[in-house]
């Protein structure tokens, strides 16, 4: 069951079924960004799906789905530690037994977690290490430019390698942390998907700005791909006011992953 | 728990007329004590007194500012009631969109406790102007903050603007609402009183609007959200020694109150579920005065009265006492009325959100409210006399005997006004000095700070001129917002300094592109008490009603915060003004300085400068205030908006910004600052049509004014439209994105990245 | 290393956000033995050589200017830490 939570915008005017992909968004209470997300899945061509962090069918609601956003904004107002709580959700069990966990099936469901969704997905061991507060202890939000390092995950294959994007980040507790071989093993297993760029804006271990797991379903990062989607509420460009589109391959990319029939 | 006081009941009170009551620790004057005496023919329980003193307060009465804030429905025109769908008096004014949308919004103070406990204060600011806003049925979609603190390099400056900041995007960030725009001042006058001003705005369809007011007898009475705590009573622990048990001593109660923002996004979403069912059938939300004010108004609003049992209400605290309880100003609490059919669904709604409710009585027939302690009759008055027919008062005011004096300061006349710039170099060193100054420098060091994307509909934010957001997805409707305040113009002359703000508002959103439609006003000013404050306000007042009906555009509500003052020093008139406008469509939304692409387009000023440097920038720069502020006509300045709106509707230009604070030297720097693209001007035009050097050409801050770009192939279209309307328009030069510089022709040039250096050291160098 | 300990906690009377929201979580997960949770900090503050009097007064007066706001929150505790602890 989906329960009929109209949290997540309108979804009267739905956009062209492309694939008939069905992309859920999760809401947890203190989510923000969930609207945003459904727009983005709507604008890249695919139908948002909206779920409650409390379904007690968690795991049916997910079967008809073809993948899940976890999306920012400061569940359980981020008290204990973010994410933290929210991590204890039926929905999250459910999504971790989905995606197959860390050590990963070659198919599992493709989760895309931004900011406190990346939160969540380490609070829930999903992905390795955990975000701290910013390294200049306030909350920041910019524009910024990051390198896709690895564009073979489900959510980043409609990116060149190595290509630099901007897109807004903002956070509070932004800080990516993990041991000196945790941060190893996934450098060396080139599981570092995006890189800050110019700008370290939180003090994050090597400039880490987003992470996937040894699959590749389940990638994780820090700013928002959502907020950079539709001309005019995007990032700034050279080409003008508001004009930047680059979080539109993210939503695309898990489009062509299920195109071609896998995970990654 | 009722065993705890000695409940003093409406029985015990008509019994014993000779108990000492402490009214005048409670803020009542004799005369209100005893007025209170008359209407209920009897004492008032220490329950009542409670009430009516935390609701006879200047904060919550108006009781000195309502016999000038009538002007503000006294002067409403016809066209101005045009898309007003309701107006003063509610939480929040709402204002018809079209295609069944509706718009609310409201600019409101959190000052004092804000300089108490800066983080708390402000926070809690953004919390309470946001429950006003879902009380009207509205989602809120943004807020922005007008702040004003003392001197930038004051010790205690540092204390109260990191803790406001970040209290604001503690806050404001984590309800999930992008916060577009504001204004910051440093000046020594708010040393002690700083002004933390709070706006929020909020969207709705025409059929969710939703009214305090109790209706439908036997309807039930709903508190839900936070538990009561003792928060915002600790001035009135007078109360509690009062009714507490004898031996026991009273319990402490907190001095400030602590925000809980994830539960005020639930109690949104909650609500906005509650709307959209149709669950509630009146709604008001709990911030000053608590109970007392959401039972007295919602009963007083309705056609019946109310019965409530106070017992019922879930508590953080359970040592607080009937009176403290009604006082208590705990946050996010809302308080709602619901038919006995709807209450098992709004029971449901609530176990979906997780948030705690009590049901604590019901509409009745009988006009009176009354309140229960475990069935004993502790309030028993007619609504109306709490919340609405408190005292008025006529404070005595007149024209300060120091204003002649300081009105004849002109800044030419004084010393600071002797040895002007006159050189290019003077001059260009002297547009570095401004633009670095507290008043005018880079302010992303706040705005860094909040979101700015959340909900994906923001258009134009800080340091556009104009905070846009998109309301209807489908067509691009959306609407525009500005607040200004020149503080110091209207401390010159308050009549026209509460223009010229209305007038900066109004500029700001018509330059942006959008069509105004309302105003909200947050007076801050000193003691009503002080015939020269009295004077201020009243004067202010007057200019702000004139205003909006000369530019025909009405004020739906705002607040007065009176007392700003230490000692005996007020701090400068401060009228916050907000001005709402409304786009079609906000991809047409004008931005505020020169793009990559307008290489080569021509820049115009609109309108004419005049010597005036009374009150300005560049005076602040000299340490000079006095003298008048510059002339104003509205008419002109309405004429400018139809000129910019039209501009940006037919497409004819690419960038536009106002001139205000600062003068053309602000406003160019501005300009090339916003994208790094820089521009070069010849001041010669202006020099010879105005009959000013260039010094006055570009520190001025005479009014209605803007800077526009505008394409080659537009120009005669332009050129046309401002010939056709008779409004100066006057071309000062050309975009140059190869130069990265300001060109001032004969003057000087000035390389952006030097400006920017400057520009943006300010901040950091004073907060880090 | 010696090491003095600074406990911060929100005044009684004051919200707590962050333990009502843990509070709310707890018996979700099916721990229901607990009424109430507030959340406080903890400071270490190490000193080099012997923790005298003096240093502990200043720890003190550290605890209640700084490492504390006397207008929402208490400090609860200001002691030297127990070596064998510290060594744990």
């Amino acid at each position: 069951m989906t329960t009929e939570i109209p949290l997540i915008g309108d979804y009267s005017t739905p956009g062209t079924e492309l694939n008939g992909a069905r992309i859920g968004v999760v809401t947890f209470p203190g989510t923000l960004d969930d609207v945003d997300a459904a727009r983005a899945v709507r604008l890249s061509g695919a139908t948002p799906v909206s779920l409650w962090h409390a379904d007690e069918d968690a795991a049916g609601s997910l079967k008809d789905l073809d993948a899940v956003v976890i999306p920012g904004g400061f569940s359980y107002g981020d008290y204990l530690r973010a994410g933290a709580i929210a991590r204890f959700a039926p929905m999250m069990d459910a999504i971790a037994a989905a995606a197959g966990g860390e050590a990963g099936s070659t198919r599992g469901l493709p989760v895309l977690g931004i900011c406190n969704g990346f939160q969540i997905l380490t609070e829930s061991h999903l992905l390795p290490g955990s975000m701290i507060k910013n390294d200049h202890l306030h909350f920041i939000c910019r524009d910024q430019a990051l390198a896709v390092e690895n564009n073979e995950t489900a959510w980043t294959r409609d990116f060149a390698p190595g290509q630099r994007i901007t897109i807004p980040l903002k956070n509070q507790d932004g800080q990516y942390v993990a041991d000196e071989p945790t941060l190893d093993m996934l450098e060396g297993e080139g599981r570092v998907v995006f890189r800050y760029l110019d700008v370290n804006p939180n003090g994050s271990r090597r400039d880490i700005a987003g992470i996937t797991n040894a699959a590749g379903n389940v990638v994780g990062l820090m700013p928002h791909p959502e907020h950079a989607v539709e001309p005019g509420f995007g990032p700034d460009t050279e080409h003008g006011l508001r004009t930047g589109l680059d979080g539109l391959p993210f939503f695309t990319s898990v489009l062509s992953t299920l195109a071609s029939g896998g995970a990654a | 728990m009722s065993q705890q006081f000695n409940i003093d009941t409406v029985e015990h009170a008509a019994a014993t007329p000779e108990v000492e009551q402490p009214w005048a620790e409670l803020g009542l004057k004799e005369n209100e004590y005893a007025e209170i005496k008359t209407i209920l023919g009897r004492r008032p329980t220490a329950a009542e007194l409670a009430m009516y003193s935390v609701m006879w307060s200047e904060h919550c009465s108006y009781k000195s500012s309502k016999v000038h804030l009538r002007q503000f429905g006294e002067k409403l025109t016809d066209e101005m009631k045009k898309n007003l769908m309701v107006g003063i008096g509610e939480n929040a004014g709402v204002t018809d969109l079209g295609d069944g949308w509706a718009v609310t919004f409201k600019v409101e103070s959190h000052n004092s406790p804000s300089y108490v406990e800066p983080y708390q204060g402000a926070a809690t600011g953004i919390g309470g102007i946001v429950r006003d806003i879902i009380s009207m049925g509205a989602r809120p979609v943004a807020v922005m903050d007008p702040l004003r603190f003392g001197a930038i390099d004051h010790p205690d400056t540092a204390r109260v603007f990191h803790g406001v900041v970040a209290g604001i995007g503690g806050y404001g960030n984590s309800l999930g609402l992008p916060n577009i725009g504001g204004e910051t001042r440093f000046d020594p006058i708010y040393q002690g009183n700083p002004l933390v001003n709070a706006l929020a705005v909020g969207v709705l369809k025409h059929e969710d609007l939703r009214l305090a007011n109790a209706s439908g007898v036997g309807n039930k009475v709903v508190l839900f959200g936070a538990r009561t705590g003792g928060d915002g009573i600790g001035g009135a622990s007078v109360l509690a020694s009062e009714s507490f048990d004898g031996d026991g001593k009273p319990a402490k109660r907190p001095s400030v109150q602590v925000g809980d923002p994830f539960s005020e996004k639930v109690l949104i979403e909650c609500c906005l579920e509650l709307f959209r069912g149709s669950l509630v059938e009146g709604i008001q939300d709990l911030g000053a005065a608590g109970i007392s004010c959401a039972t007295s108004e919602l009963a007083s609003n309705g056609e019946g009265g109310m019965r409530v049992e106070l017992t019922d209400v879930l508590l953080r605290d359970s040592t607080l006492t009937p009176g403290e309880i009604l006082m208590s100003e705990s946050q996010e609490r809302m308080m709602a009325v619901v038919t006995p059919e709807n209450v098992a669904a709004f029971e449901a709604v609530m176990a979906t959100w997780d948030v705690e409710y009590s049901w604590l009585g019901e509409v009745t027939g009988d006009g009176r409210l009354v309140i229960t302690w475990d069935g004993e009759v502790i309030v028993d008055v007619d609504p109306r006399t709490v919340a609405h027919d408190g005292p008025v008062y006529e404070r005595p005011y007149a024209r300060p005997a120091w204003q002649d004096e300081l009105q004849a300061d002109t800044f030419r006349s004084s010393e600071a006004g002797q040895h002007l710039p006159a050189t290019g170099e003077e001059l260009r060193a002297a547009v570095v000095e401004l633009m670095s100054s507290p008043n005018l420098a880079d302010t992303s060091w706040i705005t860094r700070q909040y979101d700015r994307y959340v909900r994906g509909n923001t258009a134009l934010a800080s340091p556009d001129d104009a905070g846009v957001v998109r309301v209807d997805e489908e067509t691009g409707m959306g609407v525009a917002l500005a607040t200004d305040c020149n503080d110091r113009f209207t401390y010159l002359d308050p009549y026209t300094g509460a223009q010229a703000s209305l007038a900066e508002a109004y500029r700001n959103v018509t330059t942006a592109g959008a069509v105004p439609l309302a105003v909200s006003d947050c007076l801050n000013f000193g003691s009503p008490e002080d015939p020269d404050v009295m004077w201020q306000f009243a004067e202010a007042v007057r200019g702000l009603a004139d205003g909006c009906q000369a530019l025909g555009i009405p004020v739906t509500g705002g607040n007065v915060s009176l007392y700003n003052q230490t000692g005996s020093t007020p701090i400068h008139p401060t009228p916050t003004v907000a001005v709402l406008g409304q786009f079609d469509d906000v991809s047409r939304r004008t931005p505020s300085g020169f793009g990559q692409d307008a290489d080569g387009q021509a820049i115009y000023l609109l309108g004419t400068t005049a010597d005036e440097l009374d009150g300005s920038e560049f005076a602040r720069l000299r340490d000079h205030l006095g003298g008048l502020p510059p002339t104003l006509d509205l008419a002109k300045e309405r004429l400018l908006g139809d000129l910019l709106v039209n501009a940006s509707r037919d497409g004819m230009i690419d960038a536009a910004h106002d001139l205000s604070g600062g003068g053309l030297a602000a406003t160019l720097s501005e300009m090339v600052l916003r994208f790094g693209v820089g521009a070069r001007i010849v001041l010669d035009g202006i020099m010879e049509r105005d009959g000013v050097d260039a010094f006055t050409a570009l520190f001025s801050e005479s009014q209605a004014r803007a800077v526009v770009s505008v394409p080659r192939t537009e120009e005669v279209r332009f050129t046309d439209m401002t010939t056709a309307r008779n409004y100066p328009a006057l071309r000062i030069g050309v975009v140059d994105a190869e130069s990265g510089a300001l060109e001032v022709q004969d003057q000087f040039t000035l390389p952006i990245a030097e400006l920017r250096e400057a520009w943006e050291a300010t901040l950091p160098k004073h907060f880090g | 290393m010696p090491t003095i300990v600074v406990d911060v906690m929100p005044k009684p009377e004051i919200l707590d956000p962050q333990g009502k929201a843990i509070a709310g979580a707890l018996p979700r997960l099916g721990f229901t033995a607990f009424e109430q949770v507030r959340q406080g900090k903890r400071f270490e503050l190490h000193v080099e050589g012997e923790v005298t009097d003096q240093i502990l007064e200043q720890a003190r007066t550290a605890a209640a200017e700084l490492l504390s706001n006397p207008v929402i929150e208490d400090v609860v505790n200001v002691a030297v830490l127990d070596e064998s602890e510290a060594s744990a």
